[in-house]
């Protein structure tokens, strides 16, 4: 068998080898010299050795087991704490220089290989087969994290501009009443409103749609058009119809959410096959009768489909209509407002906070999809 | 089997049997863009209570569109057709019948003994009742030990059985059943027209049976009735005696080789009147 080196531990070993060579630093303009040196930080300078070391040993040996990944994802954790360190203990940021992205491109090929070998993972043991599914978006979430931190940090980036994300997690976590406070104003009160009634009356009209021929002809088209509106022009009318508070921004998203559902709902409820509805006939099924024990069940994919479509929908909506006129609290507002004030930090705190919830809103609803439609075909599970 | 028993078995009938499915000069039209199509025309046929009737012929003779004639599933475009003695729209509010589709039709979302129980829920059966009966039903067709398993995690046939299984919950008197065995392998197929016919010797349902094998309808039917299409009509009625517990064996005698001949020449009788 030829040896067939490791490409990627081959290029993290010699990125960490030049890292070592290759100044750290730039040089400060008052004081003339390097800010710092690799030699005066023992911490870093045993980092980038073991970056050459596990690179070339890894070079030769090859990446075969989840055993060799986690041991070169622990050199790159080891790796990554210290260049943090580095750019903040020993005043680094802002002035990096060529021999400290020689050490992230090391780290980067590590982290790299390091997902990809547990990316690859397939056991049969199911524990196993789902820590490693967790692990590798985790992981690569978290070097995102790091690189957004190293960059902005390194070249300094000015913070109206982009704020580090460890500047980001602070001012989250220091304002967790505030951000506590325009979560239940925007998302309890407005989203969760906004979306129950959008959605319930977009389910309750297309059943009527279906029921009833001419509203199929006359009321989709004139959904089609609803749907059509620009949200920020309907969003400060809405506001002077229903006032300051969360009502508003409730009806901005009844807009924004009833014709995805409308549509799907409709198009659902004629998803059942031709043979189904047949047989629902020899039994001589009413039209109740065939929509609970048919229609309905079969058109639950189409309106899973909608509810989660509309997840997200109703957060932006909220977001941006309290652009327009709000009372003191809310996360739209707050965004308005710090980004006059210029708090970019606080604006990313509620983009992040945002983020969060969408996410979950999104992840539970496709949970319970995934419970109430076990029976699809895209989610069944394997029977052996 | 002699041919003293087969005399034997004949004289053991009833002399007049209830009509099941009466038809009179039954023609049905489909009106099309491209002209209308005759897919029945001056259609007479009775079917009595006990008769297996199997319908036989090419595709677009019309097997199917009787079958769902007489299911109410299409409407007649003239002549006379009657089920125990009403209309077949009647007949259907009634639940005078079970139909099993060429394909299983099994809900996706319901268990093997929640499908087979759909029917019953339909008709407003108590649980405790819909649970027994799906019971007898799905042991009719050997199934039991499933009831909890969904329709996906079947084979073929036993997804057929488990249709069969469900037209049979309700203990309908006529079954009507659309090339029920026809997507299943030959094997697979022998053992469930066993089993068919097992099942209604032990029943006496009326059983209406589509299917384009020859084997197959001589081997189950009591009554053949050939079709030939364009348009769709009967060109030959073949009543065969059988015992009502025939086994596969049949196939090999001359009787059965003999009515099998007469079909095969009345389905080239009604080709090349065509062609």
């Amino acid at each position: 068998m030829t040896m067939k080196l490791d490409k990627f531990c081959l290029v993290a070993a010699i990125a960490a080898l030049l890292a070592l060579i290759f100044p750290l630093s730039g040089i400060d303009g008052d004081t003339g010299k390097q800010v710092a040196f690799v030699g005066d930080i023992p911490g870093l300078a045993i980092a980038m050795a073991l970056c050459v070391i596990a690179g070339a040993a890894f070079t030769w040996l090859g990446v075969r087991s989840v055993k060799a990944g986690i041991v070169i994802l622990a050199v790159a954790v080891f790796g990554c704490w210290q260049a943090v360190s580095v750019l903040y203990d020993h005043g680094v940021a802002g002035y990096a220089g060529l021999g400290f992205w020689l050490f992230i491109l090391s780290l980067w090929a590590f982290v790299w290989r390091g997902i990809d070998v547990i990316a690859n993972f397939h056991s049969l043991d199911r524990g196993k087969q789902h820590l490693a599914n967790v692990i590798v978006p985790v992981a690569f979430g978290v070097w995102l994290l790091f690189v957004w931190e190293v960059v902005v940090s390194g070249f300094g980036v000015p913070q109206v501009l982009l704020p580090p994300p460890s500047m980001i997690g602070e001012r989250f976590v220091n304002s967790t009443d505030i951000l506590a406070s325009d979560f239940h104003q925007t998302f309890v009160k407005a989203v969760l409103s906004g979306y129950v009634m959008g959605c319930g009356s977009a389910f309750i009209v297309a059943i009527a749609v279906d029921r009833v021929p001419f509203l199929k002809r006359g009321l989709l088209p004139l959904g089609n058009m609803v749907s059509a509106l620009p949200i920020i022009g309907v969003a400060p009318i809405m506001v002077m119809w229903f006032g300051f508070d969360w009502q508003s921004k409730a009806a901005v998203i009844v807009i924004m959410t009833f014709f995805p559902m409308l549509v799907n709902t409709v198009t659902g409820l004629n998803a059942a096959g031709k043979l189904e509805k047949d047989l629902m006939a020899t039994y001589a099924s009413g039209y109740w009768s065939t929509l609970f024990r048919l229609r309905l069940p079969a058109a639950m994919p189409f309106v899973f489909n909608a509810l989660k479509i509309n997840s997200t929908l109703a957060l932006i909506g909220a977001i941006v209509a309290e652009f327009f006129g709000t009372p003191i609290v809310g996360m739209g507002f707050r965004i308005s407002t710090e980004v006059g004030r210029m708090n970019i930090d606080m604006v990313w705190a509620e983009i992040a906070l945002a983020a969060l919830a969408g996410t979950a809103f999104y992840g539970a609803v496709a949970y319970i999809e995934r419970k109430a439609t076990s029976w699809h075909p895209s989610f069944r599970v394997r029977r052996h | 089997m002699t041919l003293k028993q087969v005399v034997n078995n004949v004289a053991e009938m009833p002399a007049s049997k209830k009509a099941v499915v009466d038809i009179k000069k039954l023609s049905l039209t489909f009106q099309t863009a491209d002209g209308p199509v005759y897919a029945l025309s001056d259609v007479d046929l009775t079917i009595e209570e006990g008769d297996f009737v199997s319908f036989i012929g090419p595709s677009g003779c019309g097997k199917t569109t009787l079958l769902r004639v007489i299911a109410d599933l299409e409407q007649a475009t003239g002549g006379d057709i009657s089920i125990n003695g009403v209309s077949p729209h009647e007949a259907r509010e009634q639940r005078a019948y079970g139909y099993v589709f060429q394909a299983p039709a099994l809900l996706p979302w319901r268990s093997i003994e929640r499908n087979v129980t759909l029917p019953l829920e339909i008709m407003e059966i108590s649980k405790e009742e819909r649970i027994k009966r799906a019971q007898e039903a799905l042991k009719l067709v050997e199934l039991n030990g499933f009831e909890k398993k969904f329709p996906w995690q079947l084979s073929g046939g036993m997804q057929q059985r488990a249709s069969i299984a469900r037209a049979l919950s309700f203990d309908a008197d006529l079954l009507l059943m659309d090339e029920p065995f026809g997507a299943l392998d030959e094997i697979v197929r022998d053992h469930l027209n066993e089993q068919l016919l097992k099942l209604w010797a032990r029943t006496n349902k009326t059983v209406a049976f589509v299917t384009h094998s020859i084997p197959e309808a001589v081997y189950l039917s009591t009554k053949i009735v050939v079709m030939s299409p364009r348009p769709g009509r009967i060109i030959d009625v073949i009543e065969t005696d059988f015992p009502k517990d025939r086994t596969l064996d049949i196939r090999e005698t001359p009787e059965f080789l003999e009515i099998a001949h007469r079909v095969r020449e009345g389905l080239r009788a009604g080709h090349s009147n065509d062609d």
